[in-house]
């Protein structure tokens, strides 16, 4: 909290400068077949209340039972977080009523969560990281829906959610901009997914923030925050950010202060409006659940799961640079999603690492956006692109024809050293082949070459010329060599 | 030859299985009780063909000889017990009319091993009073009466439709539950055996809650045999339940016969309260000299905390109540009174749906829940549970086999002459036997003798964690020492 200020990541007020502080409350549906404490599917997309037990729907006399796989999610999530696992935590109930909450209270984790105190590595834009710090992971369940559109004076409740098991992620204030903290949620999510924990779905509400922002001026105590609820994009939460800031900058400078508020996000009309002021807030009676005891596990169960744990993507990163010598930045990119850098590592196994990061990060990545398809939908295989990769090495086509032949692999698929033989795209290295068009070029424009005699740029255009006559197919480097010899020019 | 319905739960088991009686005879004449008791009003629903069918399924299965533990054994159910597709109230209107689509698991355990269900039995509402005098379905009368009086005695609470029916012949046994002496006490007003087993011997799965750290299924019966018959039956590890204790159930019958040679009984010092009338004092000596005499060994012991049991029962027990019955919102089953908006939905429906004591322990436990009370209230009272559970471990540790003590400070008292008291006062009924579920120990109330005025008194016994064998056998000692309870005379038939 007390790290150096960094001038570009102030507002600029009437006054002076301000520094935004943002900490975050990340709720995370954690990927389980079964919500957290009642055997009910936890399947998106099904018909109301299709998935609701007799415990989520909170029948007289039903009782939660935990799922220990929801356990070992909220555990693999907390190494992958490197952070404190603690081996007896507890649930509490969160008392109040609301149509959606069938129980009365929410079964949630207060004094005692599953996990404690670790941080998350986040890779800026720039180029600079900055280390979040982690406060705590607890598991607790997710509420139902109220519907208010099905009828007019009537709102009625799916409970398909009501119960699925959620991972509040709450940081530190250690956030400075919006850049740091859309960054921040960008990282989190992809450690998420590394490890299966959680989708990251932002857009099925598998993923969302509650973001807490305050302003000072640098150097000051941290200010008075508003927590913004249930921000559920990334981009959302960067003009949340900016939008309460500047809010709340107003209202200081204007002599005004700030009161401790929760507020939401209105995308549309781009700004934030009270929800509940501190007086409003629920007292929520937190007390431990006399239905469960307390959860307890011992350091080997913890260490069985360390030892399954998939590499992350702040290993993968350094590895990639080491092993492959890739710039951080290209590291970055590729170890962003899993299936990227899987892809990638397929690409790169037994081939230069440069030229498949290249291939994959340029050709692929940049054909994939434009198209608007994920990784896991892409035409090109890794084989495929490994072959493309293969012919441009042992000679077989240029750079060029490598760049046509990815055309035809991804809008036509096909072994690529097939097709290079079927369409007759080989590049022809034979001199004498060259030597012939090269002759005829020159015979036909005498003039052009006494030029060249003058002026060694004109080389290009009889390059232009051999590579035409010769359908592309002429190795560029022997057509160079030849034309240099003939020509007279060093 | 007496009625059928006057023989206990054992002697018609042993009736049906050498045939003396057939299974419909014995279910025909305890659904002609239960029809000429309704003065009781121990019951709240009666299913008479329900029953008669479980009979018939029961008379084909002892012919075969393939008869169940409980087989045609007429039971009445606390309506606290869900019952698939059998209307379940827990005394309360908020519940008039919600017919579950599940069956407890004490109740599952009991029809497994073929008991028979005459119908559901009258509580307190929610299960929060000792006298039966706050159900939504009418007080239950006790069959007792003081000796020349006409007045109308309470059967305690609130398990008191289970106490009276048992009482008064209505059925061979009865399910109860037992939170702060629901079980204990209406059996000690009754001349009844109750036993509120080990907290987590009895699966809570299926039993609308109350207080859910201290809520424990048991039975009522009229001797101790029958309830250990009956505790077999309705206990057992049940996963769906995670304070469910994944233990075997011993032979409890068995350990009825044991006697008391070679056990040493604890005689709590603390437990002789100011105020505590004669008769009482009288009849716990007597029960210490009954033992001693059957050979165990009497020792006084010290619970010091046992002061702090009751108010810090009545945080513990209401924090949870209060959340327990959030669940009662209108918004799914249950009454529902409508209103413009959630906020007056919630308000309409728990206002007319709760009756006052229900309100009231809702209020005190939402208030020591609050931000700024927790610490002073909850907290300090969970200090004293460990304090009070370590004064019994402390007991135990000396040698000390069961503790001795009087169930209830007094007999039964008459219908409204509480009502109007201090509800204080009514809560001083449970002094005794609230530190039980405090501590989540086994306790069993055993008929000792009559008071002057012709009622019946009952003692406690308090035993170790999961050894209800124990409790059985030092039981067993008191009711062959004080006799079996004169019945109440059938003034309501």
């Amino acid at each position: 909290m007390n790290a150096p200020v960094n001038p570009k990541k102030l507002i600029k007020g009437g006054l002076h400068d301000w520094e935004v502080v943002i900490g975050m409350e990340i709720h995370a549906q954690v990927t389980s077949r079964s919500k957290l404490f009642s055997g009910a599917s936890t399947a998106f997309g099904a018909e109301p209340n299709d998935n609701v037990s007799l415990v989520d729907a909170a029948m007289p006399g039903m009782l939660p039972v935990i799922n220990t796989e929801c356990v070992a999610q909220a555990v693999r999530t907390g190494l992958g977080l490197k952070a404190k696992i603690n081996l007896r935590s507890v649930f509490d109930r969160k008392n109040y009523f609301y149509p959606d909450l069938p129980q009365g209270y929410q079964i949630s984790q207060y004094k005692d969560p599953i996990v404690g105190e670790g941080e998350v590595l986040v890779d800026l834009p720039d180029g600079e990281s900055i280390t979040v710090g982690i406060e705590r992971l607890h598991l607790e369940q997710d509420a139902g829906k109220s519907l208010h559109d099905q009828a007019p004076n009537q709102s009625f409740v799916d409970l398909n959610r009501s119960g699925v098991a959620l991972m509040e992620i709450v940081s530190r204030p250690d956030l400075r901009s919006s850049e740091e903290a859309k960054a921040y949620v960008t990282k989190l999510r992809t450690i998420l997914r590394y490890l299966g924990t959680c989708d990251g779905d932002m857009e099925k509400g598998n993923l969302r923030a509650d973001v807490n922002v305050s302003v000072r001026k640098p150097g000051d105590p941290l200010g008075t925050r508003c927590e913004i609820k249930n921000v559920n994009s990334i981009r959302f939460i960067g003009q949340a950010i900016e939008t309460e800031a500047r809010r709340q900058i107003a209202i200081i400078e204007d002599g005004g202060t700030i009161s401790q508020e929760t507020r939401l996000f209105d995308p549309g009309k781009g700004e934030t409006r009270s929800m509940r002021s501190k007086e409003e807030a629920h007292d929520y009676r937190y007390f431990p659940d006399p239905d469960l005891l307390p959860l307890e596990f011992d350091q080997a169960y913890v260490d069985g799961l360390a030892a399954g744990l998939p590499e992350l993507p702040d290993a993968k990163k350094a590895r990639f640079v080491a092993d492959f010598g890739l710039s951080a930045y290209d590291a970055g990119v590729l170890v962003a999603e899993r299936a990227s850098a899987d892809f990638y590592e397929a690409v790169a196994k037994g081939r230069d690492g440069k030229v498949a990061a290249n291939w994959v990060i340029n050709e692929l990545f940049g054909r994939l956006n434009k198209e608007g398809l994920g990784i896991d939908q892409s035409p090109v295989s890794a084989d495929q692109l490994g072959s493309i990769i293969d012919l441009i090495g042992e000679g077989t086509i240029s750079g060029k024809i490598a760049k046509d032949l990815f055309e035809i692999v991804w809008t036509e698929g096909g072994d690529p050293r097939a097709v290079v033989e079927i369409r007759g795209m080989k590049q022809v290295t034979d001199t004498g082949a060259i030597e012939t068009a090269v002759d005829e070029i020159i015979a036909k424009n005498p003039d052009k070459v006494a030029q060249a005699k003058e002026k060694p740029t004109l080389l290009g255009w009889f390059v232009g010329q051999t590579m035409k006559a010769t359908g592309g197919k002429a190795n560029p480097a022997a057509v160079n060599a030849l034309l240099k010899a003939k020509l007279g020019i060093e | 030859m007496s009625e059928l319905n006057e023989l206990t739960l054992a002697e018609a088991r042993d009736g049906l299985k050498a045939k003396r009686f057939s299974a419909r005879e014995l279910t025909q004449v305890h659904i002609a009780a239960v029809e000429k008791a309704r003065a009781l009003n121990a019951f709240i629903l009666e299913t008479p063909e329900r029953a008669l069918a479980q009979a018939e399924v029961s008379d084909r299965k002892i012919a075969a000889g393939e008869a169940r533990p409980l087989e045609g054994l007429p039971l009445g159910i606390k309506d606290l017990f869900c019952t698939h597709g059998v209307t379940t109230t827990a005394g309360s209107k908020i519940l008039e009319g919600f017919e579950p689509h599940y069956e407890s698991a004490v109740t599952a355990n009991l029809w497994r091993d073929g008991a028979v269900m005459l119908g559901k039995l009258n509580l307190d509402e929610f299960a929060m009073g000792s006298s039966n005098e706050t159900s939504a379905y009418g007080n239950v009368v006790s069959p007792w009466r003081r000796t020349g009086s006409d007045a109308q005695i309470v059967p305690g609470g609130s398990s008191g439709g289970s106490a009276a029916a048992v009482a008064a012949h209505l059925c061979l046994g009865a399910t109860a539950t037992d939170t702060g002496g629901s079980i204990r006490q209406p059996a000690a007003f009754t001349g009844t055996v109750g036993i509120k087993p080990t907290y987590g011997r009895c699966s809570r799965w299926g039993t609308v809650a109350f207080a859910s750290s201290l809520d424990q299924a048991g039975p009522i019966a009229r001797t101790v045999r029958d309830c250990a018959v009956l505790l077999a039956s309705m206990a057992g590890p049940d996963a769906r339940d995670t304070t469910c204790v994944d233990l075997p159930v011993p032979d409890f019958e068995a350990a009825v016969s044991r006697g008391v040679k070679g056990l040493t009984i604890g005689i709590p010092k603390e437990y002789r309260v100011d105020g505590m009338p004669a008769e009482i004092q009288k009849l716990w000596d007597q029960g210490a000299a009954w033992l001693k005499d059957a050979g165990a060994t009497i020792k006084e012991i010290s619970l010091p905390n046992t002061q702090y049991a009751l108010p810090a029962y009545y945080i513990v027990a209401p924090a949870e109540a209060s959340s327990n019955l959030a669940r009662y919102d209108g918004v799914r089953y249950g009454l529902r009174v409508p209103a413009n908006d959630i906020v007056g939905l919630y308000e309409n429906t728990r206002a007319a749906g709760f009756g006052r004591e229900v309100k009231r322990r809702i209020m005190i436990g939402t208030y020591v829940l609050s931000a700024g009370y927790y610490d002073a209230y909850y907290v300090r009272a969970q200090k004293i549970r460990t304090l009070i559970k370590r004064d019994f471990e402390a007991a135990y540790a000396e040698g000390v086999d069961a503790i001795l003590t009087p169930a209830t400070p007094s007999a039964a008292f008459g219908i409204g002459e509480k009502a109007s008291a201090d509800p204080v006062e009514m809560y001083l009924n449970d002094v005794f036997t609230v530190t039980v579920n405090m501590a989540g120990l086994p306790g069993i109330a055993v008929p000792a003798g009559l008071d002057s005025q012709g009622l019946p008194l009952g003692l406690q016994l308090i035993g170790r964690p999961f050894d209800e064998e124990t409790l059985f056998a030092v039981a067993q000692t008191i009711e062959d020492a004080a006799g079996r309870t004169a019945l109440p005379k059938p003034w309501w038939a």
